[in-house]
């Protein structure tokens, strides 16, 4: 347990170096008009700020689909199409995110809205098959304990599938958010904004540091993201259950 | 039906079981042209424990689960101490009915505790009396509640799970405990050990048990009455485990108890039926010359050391008696023990392992009665085997299809209704 804290500590405190790091050599280095101009800590703030628009409206709209859609489908007469689905939902992910990005920009126009619609799209599978898996790996025989001694099908889902589903869920959830984070700096070829518009200028314009500036935050993005996720495992993950 | 009704009538204030009829109660399922269960009558008394034995897929558990409708019978009537519960919430029927599957089936992310409580909570008991029900219960397992009330399970053996499981089944005190393989998961001395404390656990609720065992020497040692079924749930025999063994209905029962029927006639004699040695119990700490005049004084050679709930301790001889100042503290984990409701058979297999050539004999909450030894277990095998099993007169009815007045008179011919004469 104390090596897992450790780690849970190191992660953010990495990121936080790194962007240090950062934001002293911006004050300092020798940039030229341009890169200034792209790189001005305002304009920085709110491509961020864009960006984590971008992830946690496509992150709320995944949950909002993807538990419920995963607890229906490990439900009785549901059960027989979890299969197919989960095939499905191990080939989508597969599926390019750019591809899927500009066809729904041909499709819904060039708008944030189109973007969020790609990266649910693009984040749902995760999120659905760890909550089907999860709900999978239940032992049968708790379930039949638990209706065993009387509990309805609903409390019994409530009380014991979902608690030991939690794990296993979380770390979908995890990884569709890191996805989601990496997935929106596609959202700039649609004209949806976000930290990947560092990166489009960047190659544009042939500035390479406005590029790497703009691979970094988002790889920094993504890490602190990932560490929210991975406390919120920690805290969330029930008592009682082996440590991972 | 009638006979149900009179049995109710008889219920003493010392039994808190509750009978149960199978009416013709049949389990098609789609696509399966032979029924799982065909047509099963089956009449279990209250109070008594009946074991449902048979070979795999014979449809025991289907049967076993058909009694509080984990699975829903395709036919028939399901009778609880006289009420028709075949239409009832299946939910509701459930709480009233205590469950117990192989491992204990706890859920891992709850205490043991929580685990106890859940069914009084369900059933909307204050959180007061949750709790000292659960600590109860824990006792009555012999499971020390301060000790065992906040771990979860995984810090548990797989004996303690399995005891926590029963205690679980137990929390509202239903009148009928239903089991599914439930010594299935653990090792031969723990299953003895949880066997033992079932009988004894049964001697002081006597509750309407039901037990589903593959184990016919399990089914020998816990059931007042077996059931053996063959595929599709076909009572082949329904009696005593006594005439099981001394008269099997046929072959196929024959060659389900196996060899050594004649050595299994041991598990059927239980230590709380023999008479016991008397033993000089002290307490730790006390001087070890004044426990060997107690000795002398008693005629006796052995002398045991008790906690202070009367549990066996340690068994120092007088050697070990002579050489100490005073009588040693902490338990000696070889000590051989038997719990009253043993067989003859463990407690000799007990003496055996310890070679000791006699065992301490534990009764309810494991607390000190007295010493068995060899010689006694001998003398009752060659008792046994001149007493023959008498036919009895209270058995209850067992068999498939037709209805259960026509069998009544039926098994008033031959006793123990025989499935293959019936049908």
């Amino acid at each position: 347990m104390t090596a897992a804290r450790r780690a849970l500590l190191v992660q953010p405190l990495a990121v936080l170096l790194v962007l240090a790091g950062f934001v002293v050599w911006l004050r300092t280095a020798d940039l030229t008009a341009g890169e200034r101009t792209t790189l001005n800590p305002s304009d920085l703030l709110a491509y961020t700020g864009e960006h984590l628009a971008l992830t946690f409206v496509s992150a709320v709209i995944v949950l909002v689909v993807a538990l419920p859609l995963g607890v229906l489908l490990t439900r009785g007469p549901f059960r027989r199409v979890s299969g197919p689905v989960l095939a499905v939902a191990n080939v989508g992910q597969a599926a390019p995110a750019i591809g899927l990005v500009v066809l729904l920009a041909a499709w819904l126009g060039y708008n944030f809205r189109a973007a969020v619609v790609a990266l649910v799209l693009y984040a749902v599978l995760p999120v659905l098959r760890n909550t089907m898996i999860g709900l999978q790996s239940v032992d049968p025989r708790l379930v039949e304990a638990g209706r065993g001694m009387g509990m309805s099908s609903s409390r019994v889902l409530f009380s014991v599938e979902l608690p030991l589903a939690v794990p296993v869920m979380l770390s979908g959830i995890r990884t569709a958010l890191v996805l989601l984070v990496g997935s929106a700096a596609l959202a700039t070829f649609i004209g949806a904004g976000g930290l990947g518009l560092l990166i489009t200028t960047g190659v544009n314009l042939f500035l390479p540091r406005v590029l790497v500036s703009g691979a970094l935050l988002i790889a920094l993005l993504a890490l602190l993201i990932d560490w929210v996720g991975r406390v919120v495992e920690h805290v969330a993950r029930p008592k009682g259950l082996s440590p991972a | 039906m009638s006979s149900t009704d009179t049995t109710t009538d008889q219920r003493s204030d010392a039994v808190s079981g509750r009978s149960i009829l199978l009416d013709q109660v049949t389990k098609r399922y789609p696509g399966q042209d032979r029924p799982a269960v065909d047509g099963i009558t089956l009449e279990i008394p209250e109070g008594k424990i009946v074991m449902l034995v048979g070979p795999s897929g014979c449809g025991k558990t289907t049967t076993l689960k058909m009694i509080n409708r984990l699975i829903e019978p395709s036919e028939g009537r399901i009778v609880l101490g006289g009420d028709d519960v075949t239409g009832i919430d299946g939910d509701e029927l459930r709480r009233r009915i205590g469950y117990v599957i192989q491992a204990g089936g706890l859920f891992p992310h709850m205490t043991v505790a929580k685990n106890i409580g859940l069914v009084p909570g369900m059933l909307g008991w204050s959180k007061e009396r949750t709790a000292a029900r659960v600590d109860e219960l824990l006792e009555l397992v012999s499971l020390d509640p301060a000790v065992y009330r906040d771990r979860y399970p995984r810090e548990l053996s797989g004996g303690q799970q399995q005891r926590v499981g029963v205690a679980r089944a137990l929390a509202a005190d239903p009148p009928v405990l239903l089991m599914d393989e439930p010594f299935g998961a653990v090792d031969p001395i723990t299953r003895q050990r949880l066997q033992d404390e079932l009988i004894n656990i049964q001697a002081e609720l006597q509750k309407t048990i039901v037990i589903v065992t593959h184990d016919f020497d399990e089914a020998v040692k816990l059931g007042d009455w077996i059931v053996v079924f063959s595929e599709g749930a076909h009572i082949v025999q329904y009696d005593t485990p006594e005439r099981i063994l001394a008269e099997p209905a046929n072959e196929f029962v024959e060659r389900f108890i196996g060899s050594g029927a004649g050595l299994k006639q041991l598990t059927l004699t239980r230590v709380r039926d023999v008479e016991l040695a008397d033993a000089v119990t002290v307490r730790p700490g006390e001087r070890a010359s004044d426990v060997l005049s107690r000795l002398d004084a008693a005629g006796h050679g052995h002398a045991v050391v008790v906690d202070d709930r009367g549990r066996p301790l340690r068994w120092p001889s007088r050697r070990e008696l002579a050489q100490a100042q005073v009588v040693p503290e902490g338990r000696d984990e070889a000590l051989p023990v038997v719990g009253q409701g043993a067989t003859l058979n463990d407690a000799l297999d007990t003496m055996l392992v310890s070679s000791a050539g006699a065992a301490v004999v534990t009764g309810r909450r494991d607390a000190f009665v007295g010493v068995i030894t060899v010689e006694v277990v001998m003398e009752a095998i060659t008792s046994a085997r001149r007493g023959a099993a008498a036919e009895a007169s209270d058995a209850p009815v067992g068999t498939n299809t037709g209805s259960l007045e026509g069998l009544g008179q039926e098994s008033g011919a031959a006793p123990g209704a025989d499935g293959g004469s019936a049908s």
